[in-house]
């Protein structure tokens, strides 16, 4: 026996006054209080956190990188990306989407399709806050719903968009590229 | 003002005062648990409702009312509805006979203490009643362990405050106050008061099933204990019946160990009864946060070392105790007495703890690893 009886008690009741008081005096989210007020205050998410794909732009939406080559609508596991190719009056393939959705209630967040995307076009978002008021139409998201700039890239992972921008080769499309894409 | 009403308004009167007070009291200790609990965990605790949450307590009794009332299909629906009231009922009748104030006393029953301790026990009946209404087998079994510890933890409690009535030599409450005057008077500064303070307030929290005593009520061992069955404002009379309990039994150790409404100022002529209610109270925080502080801090019991504490420890700890107070009233001076008591009390606390330390492991040894 150490000490006097109930000395473990009255050891347990000083931890627990330590951290009462510490509470107080240590400042928020230093030594105690580690909870995050979420609507008030976000986390800055981890770089290689992933929620949901987008497409990335550079500078504006009419130059997306995206070609619809379809390898990630064929490596998707779920299947959830359906893409179509833009064509022009004469039936010549524009070499980018006129309809581009990926269903949120299918989509299992694997990111494969970002792996597999030879264009550096589809990549993950690390926006969490997905929430719809519906469950058909609101889940499905579009074309004009999946693209963000390059800079909004650069914003959640600037590690991995510097490394993109160092290796990537412009994309070269056919001079009718210019119109601006099909929605839906 | 004619005979009748002005003797119903004397009687109607200190009972409105002190439901309204001690009712405030319950919805702000309430949230100042949770609060404390909080930092104690290194959380914020409630903070959304209000400044600082102060609007907590309204926000959860407006949820509890707007629930459903679910009576089970196989309970027995008279004793079902009638146990929440029957838990009440007895939190509230303590506070018939505590002095909140220097004169201010709703009953100044001769018996008060005895009262008190009797009716604190008919809680119990209430959580039995909850546990065999409920015909579940989660109540039933947390209502067996109520029954269990609270009859067990009322032995000692009873024992702790007989040195209290030795020393007042009465059992009214009003009169065990008077007898705590002057500089030292406190019982709680004599060594059996002491003693008894500490039997007195473990007694209480585990009458009251508060952790460390919660076992009937355990969450992780029994999902609600007797309350399982509970919802709606049904079960906020439990919480209720709980922490006015909690409030009330603290009432009854201040009055008898902490010299109830007595401290300095508190014999004042105009202003008495107001610096005398401020001294109960503040005595009665003290009595609160030790229990938040212990609720905080300290771990459940399990059932044999529940029963074990109060059959081994504090009972003989008490008889003892009682010893020890005749030993200091028949001493032939005050520094005897202070001697012999204290030598006495702690040669008993220390025996006892060696009587009932269990075996201690021996340190293991494996064959292959070194």
């Amino acid at each position: 026996m150490n000490g006097f009886p109930g000395k473990g008690l009255l050891d347990g009741l000083l931890v627990t006054a330590k951290n009462f008081v510490g509470s107080y005096f240590d400042g928020h989210r230093k030594e105690r209080l580690f909870t995050w007020q979420y609507p008030e205050e976000r986390m800055k998410l981890p770089e290689r956190s992933r929620t949901f794909p987008f497409l990335v732009y550079d500078g504006s939406p009419e130059n997306l990188r995206c070609t619809a080559c379809k390898i990630c609508e064929a490596e998707c596991p779920p299947q959830c990306i359906y893409i179509v190719m833009d064509r022009d009056a004469h039936g010549k393939p524009l070499h980018r989407p006129k309809v581009f959705t990926i269903d949120t209630s299918v989509c299992m967040q694997c990111g494969i399709c970002a792996e597999v995307c030879p264009f550096d076009s589809i990549k993950m978002d690390c926006d969490f806050e997905r929430s719809r008021p519906g469950r058909f139409g609101e889940l499905l998201a579009h074309l004009s719903d999946l693209l963000k700039s390059n800079e909004y890239y650069h914003q959640i992972k600037p590690a991995e968009a510097a490394r993109v921008d160092a290796t990537r080769r412009p994309i070269k499309r056919p001079p009718a590229a210019a119109a601006p894409p099909g929605k839906k | 003002m004619p005979d009748g009403v002005a003797l119903t308004l004397s009687v109607l009167l200190p009972i409105g005062i002190v439901l309204g007070v001690f009712l405030t009291i319950f919805a702000l200790l309430t949230w100042a648990e949770r609060k404390a609990l909080g930092r104690i965990q290194n959380r914020l605790g409630p903070n959304r409702v209000g400044p600082f949450g102060l609007f907590q307590p309204i926000a959860d009794a407006l949820k509890l009312l707007t629930k459903e009332d679910i009576v089970p299909q196989a309970a027995d629906k008279v004793v079902h509805f009638l146990a929440p009231v029957v838990t009440v009922a007895p939190a509230f009748l303590i506070l018939a006979v505590v002095p909140v104030a220097k004169g201010f006393v709703p009953v100044d029953l001769n018996i008060g203490v005895l009262f008190a301790l009797a009716v604190s026990t008919a809680s119990v009946l209430a959580l039995f009643m909850a546990g065999w209404a409920s015909h579940n087998k989660f109540s039933l079994l947390g209502a067996m362990r109520a029954v269990a510890q609270v009859v067990s933890y009322e032995v000692p409690m009873v024992l702790a405050a007989v040195v209290v009535l030795m020393a007042a030599g009465t059992l009214s409450s009003v009169g065990i106050v008077e007898a705590q005057r002057g500089f030292g008077g406190w019982f709680i500064c004599k060594p059996w008061g002491l003693v008894g303070f500490v039997i007195f307030q473990l007694c209480a929290m585990a009458e009251v099933a508060r952790t460390p005593f919660d076992l009937p009520e355990a969450e992780s061992e029994i999902v609600a204990g007797y309350h399982t069955e509970y919802s709606g404002f049904k079960f906020a009379l439990f919480q209720m019946g709980e922490y006015v309990a909690a409030l009330t039994m603290g009432g009854i150790t201040v009055t008898m160990f902490l010299g109830g409404y007595l401290g300095p100022g508190s014999d004042l002529p105009k202003i008495g009864w107001l610096v005398s209610a401020c001294w109960f109270f503040a005595k009665l925080g003290i009595i609160i946060i030790i229990n938040i502080w212990a609720r905080g801090t300290w771990p459940r019991v399990r059932v044999d070392q529940l029963l074990g504490f109060a059959w081994k420890m504090l009972l003989p700890l008490s008889l003892v105790n009682i010893v020890a107070m005749a030993l200091w009233h028949f001493a032939p001076n005050k520094i005897a007495g202070w001697l012999v008591s204290a030598a006495l009390l702690v040669a008993a606390i220390f025996g006892l703890v060696k009587i009932n330390a269990g075996k201690a492991f021996e340190k293991r040894s494996y064959r292959f690893i070194s």
